[in-house]
C-alpha cells in the first residue's frame, strides 16, 4: 500500500474517533463534569487548602483588595467587612452549601421515591392521600412553607436540612408512582410475579433499576435548585448563619459593599452560578444518554 | 376428563371485570381438570378469556378484575383460600407460566443468568455456585447453544425464539409439577414454533410435568393435547379427550372451528373448476 494512504487512513480514523468522543462528551459536558469534580474536591479538602480559620477576624486589614486588584499576597481573594480571609471563606461556604444541597436532594429523592412507590402498591385512599399533599405543596410557593417552619421552629441547621429535604419530594413522589404503575403493568413485572416473587422483590430487584436512570435525571434537576433555594434562604439571613457560612450567606452579608469591594459578594455569586449551571448541563446530557429513543443517534 | 386424581382442577370459575361502562362478566362458570403428566388445550378465538382464565388459576388477574365465582383446587387445595405468602409458595415451585411474549416478560436490565439465578434463589436453597451450575444446566436442558457464555447476555441480544427457551428455562427452574403455557409460541414465525412445541413436549414427558396450553389454533392443538376445552364468550362450549372432540364435535362452534381447519387442507373451489374445463 502507498504510505499517503495509510497516513490518511490513519489520519480519518482519528478525526472519526475524535467525532464519536464528541459526540458522547461534548466539549460542554466535559467542562461541566471538570467543573463539578473541582467543587468536590473543594468542598472536601476545604480544610486543608484554607490558609486561615474562616472565622479569623483582623480588623485592621478590612476589605483589603485581593491580589489581581493590586492586594498583597497574604490574601489571594481579598479579605470582607470583617478582615475575615475570602479563600478560605470560599472554601468552607462551598462544603456548607454542597453538603446541604446533597443531603437535602438526597433526603428529598428518597422520601419521595418511597412514597410514590407506596402510592403505586397501595393505589385506592394510600394513592389519594399522598398524591394530595403532593398537589398541595406543589401549588404553594416553597418559600412560604419554609418561611413558615424557620418563623415556627428557629433556625437550627438541622431544621434548615430538613426543610431542604421536604422540597421537591413530591417531583420525586408523581414521578415514581407514574413509572412504577407503568412498570407493573409490563409483563416482566407479571412475569416475576408468576415466578413467586413477593411485591418487595420485584419494587427493589426489577422495577427500581428500570427507573433509576429517570430519577438520576430528576435528582440532577433538582440539585441546583436546592442549592438556590438554600442561598436565598441563607441571603435573607434565614438559613444558614454567622459564624457558619454557606455562598449564599456570603452573598447576603457582602451586598452592602457591592460598590466599595465587589469580590465580597461577586465571587460567591459567581460559584453559585456556575455551580448550578454545571449540575443543569450533566443532567440534561444524562437524560438524553439514559433516553433509549435519543441513544445510539 | 373426570380424574381421580387430578392435578389442577378448576370448577365453575367465574371472573369479572370493573371498567369505565360497568362490571363487565368475562368468564362464567369455567370448568377443566389436568390429569397427571397430561396436556390440556384450552383453545378459543380471540377475547374467549383464555389469559383471563390463566390468569386467575395463579392470582394475576389486574387490579380492576376478581374471581367471582367457583373454585380452583391444585392437588386437592384451594388456592382461593390460600394468603398470599402461601401463594407465592404455589408460584413457579407448584405452577410455573410462560407468556406469549418473551421479549417483555424478561427484564431487560438484568442478564439471563440473573434472571436465572433469582428464580432459583425463590424457592431453592442452593448456594451461588451450584446456582450457576443449575442455569447452565437449564439452558442446556432448553437447547440453548454455548450457555456459559449465554448466561452473560442481556435479552434484547436473544432472538424471539431463544427469548423464549429463556422464558421457558426460568420457568422450569424450580420444577414445577404444572407448566401453564398461554400461547407461548404466537409471537414466533412456524419453524420457531414446531421447534418450541417439540421442545415443551420432550419436557413435559422428561419432567413428568402437566402442561396447561393456551392456543388459538387447531393445528397446535392436535399436536400437542391429551385433553381439549373449547371456549367462546367466555363460556365452555365443548370439552373432552382430543380425539372425541375432533371427530365428534358435539356444539356447532366446533364444527366450524374444525371446518375452517379443513377447507385449508382441501385445494380451493377455483382451482378444481380450472382442473375440470
Ligand atoms: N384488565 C381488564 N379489564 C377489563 N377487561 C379485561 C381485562 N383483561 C381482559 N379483559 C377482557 O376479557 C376478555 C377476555 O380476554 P382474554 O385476554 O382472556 O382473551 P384471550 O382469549 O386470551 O384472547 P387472545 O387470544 O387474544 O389472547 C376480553 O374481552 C378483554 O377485553
Ligand atoms: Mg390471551
Amino acid at each position: 500500500m502507498k504510505p499517503w494512504i495509510t497516513t490518511v487512513a490513519r489520519w480519518r480514523k482519528k478525526e472519526r474517533s475524535l467525532v464519536t468522543a464528541e459526540a458522547r462528551f461534548p466539549a460542554l459536558v466535559v467542562a461541566a463534569l471538570v467543573f463539578m469534580a473541582f467543587i468536590f474536591l473543594v468542598a472536601i479538602l476545604a480544610d486543608v487548602i484554607a490558609p486561615y480559620d474562616y472565622r479569623a477576624q483582623s480588623l485592621r486589614l478590612r476589605l483589603a483588595s485581593p491580589v489581581f486588584l493590586e492586594g498583597d499576597l497574604r490574601h489571594i481573594l481579598g479579605t470582607d467587612e470583617l478582615g475575615r480571609d475570602v479563600f478560605s471563606r470560599l472554601l468552607y461556604a462551598t462544603r456548607f452549601s454542597i453538603v446541604i444541597a446533597l443531603a437535602g436532594t438526597l433526603m428529598g429523592a428518597t422520601l419521595g421515591t418511597l412514597l410514590g412507590f407506596i402510592a403505586a402498591h397501595y393505589r385506592g385512599t394510600v394513592e389519594e392521600g399522598i398524591m394530595m399533599l403532593a398537589d398541595v405543596q406543589a401549588s404553594l410557593p416553597f418559600m412560604l412553607i419554609a418561611l413558615a417552619l424557620i418563623a415556627a421552629f428557629g433556625g437550627s441547621v438541622l431544621l434548615f436540612t430538613a426543610i431542604m429535604g421536604i422540597y421537591g419530594w413530591e417531583v420525586f413522589a408523581r414521578l415514581t408512582r407514574g413509572v412504577v404503575l407503568s412498570a407493573n403493568g409490563q409483563g416482566y413485572a407479571t412475569a416475576m410475579t408468576a415466578l413467586g416473587a413477593p411485591p418487595r422483590h420485584i419494587y427493589w430487584r426489577h422495577i427500581l433499576p428500570n427507573i433509576l436512570s429517570v430519577l438520576i435525571v430528576q435528582f440532577t434537576l433538582n440539585f441546583p435548585q436546592v442549592i438556590l433555594l438554600e442561598t436565598s434562604l441563607s441571603f435573607l439571613g434565614l438559613g444558614i448563619r454567622p459564624p457558619l457560612t454557606s455562598l449564599g450567606q456570603m452573598l447576603g452579608a457582602g451586598r452592602a459593599y457591592i460598590t466599595t469591594a465587589w469580590w465580597v459578594a461577586i465571587l460567591p455569586g459567581s460559584l453559585i452560578f456556575l455551580t448550578t449551571m454545571s449540575i443543569s448541563i450533566i443532567g440534561d446530557w444524562l437524560r438524553d444518554r439514559f433516553d433509549p429513543t435519543l441513544r445510539n443517534q | 376428563m373426570t380424574e381421580q386424581n387430578p392435578i389442577l382442577s378448576v370448577e365453575g370459575l367465574c371472573v369479572g371485570f370493573r371498567t369505565a361502562a360497568g362490571f363487565a362478566d368475562t368468564v362464567h362458570d369455567v370448568s377443566f381438570s389436568i390429569g397427571h403428566r397430561k396436556t390440556l388445550c384450552i383453545v378459543g378465538e380471540s377475547g374467549s378469556g383464555k389469559s383471563v382464565t390463566c390468569q386467575a388459576i395463579l392470582g394475576l388477574l389486574a387490579g380492576n378484575g376478581a374471581q367471582t365465582g367457583g373454585r380452583i383446587l391444585f392437588e386437592g387445595h384451594d388456592l382461593g383460600a390460600m394468603s398470599e405468602t402461601e401463594l407465592e409458595a404455589i408460584r413457579g415451585r407448584g405452577i410455573g407460566m410462560v407468556f406469549q411474549d418473551p421479549l417483555g416478560s424478561l427484564n431487560p436490565v438484568h442478564t439471563v443468568g440473573r434472571l436465572l439465578d433469582e428464580a432459583l434463589l425463590l424457592h431453592t436453597q442452593l448456594n451461588r455456585s451450584d446456582r450457576h451450575v443449575r442455569s447452565i444446566e437449564l439452558l442446556r436442558l432448553v437447547r440453548i447453544p454455548d450457555p456459559e457464555q449465554r448466561l452473560k447476555a442481556y435479552v434484547h441480544q436473544f432472538s424471539g425464539g431463544m427469548a423464549q427457551r429463556v422464558m421457558i428455562a426460568i420457568a422450569l427452574a424450580c420444577r414445577p409439577q404444572l407448566l401453564i403455557a398461554d400461547e407461548p409460541t404466537t409471537a414466533l414465525d412456524v419453524t420457531i414454533q414446531a421447534q418450541i412445541l417439540e421442545l415443551l413436549n420432550h419436557l413435559k414427558s422428561e419432567l413428568g410435568m402437566s402442561l396447561l396450553f393456551i392456543t388459538h389454533d387447531l393445528g397446535v392443538v392436535a399436536e400437542m393435547a391429551d385433553d381439549v376445552v373449547v371456549m367462546r364468550h367466555g363460556r365452555v362450549v365443548e370439552a373432552g379427550p382430543l380425539t372425541q372432540v375432533f371427530n365428534t364435535p358435539a356444539s356447532d362452534y366446533t364444527k366450524s372451528l374444525l371446518d375452517a381447519v379443513a377447507r385449508l387442507d382441501t385445494p380451493s373451489p377455483a382451482y378444481r373448476w380450472r382442473d375440470v374445463s
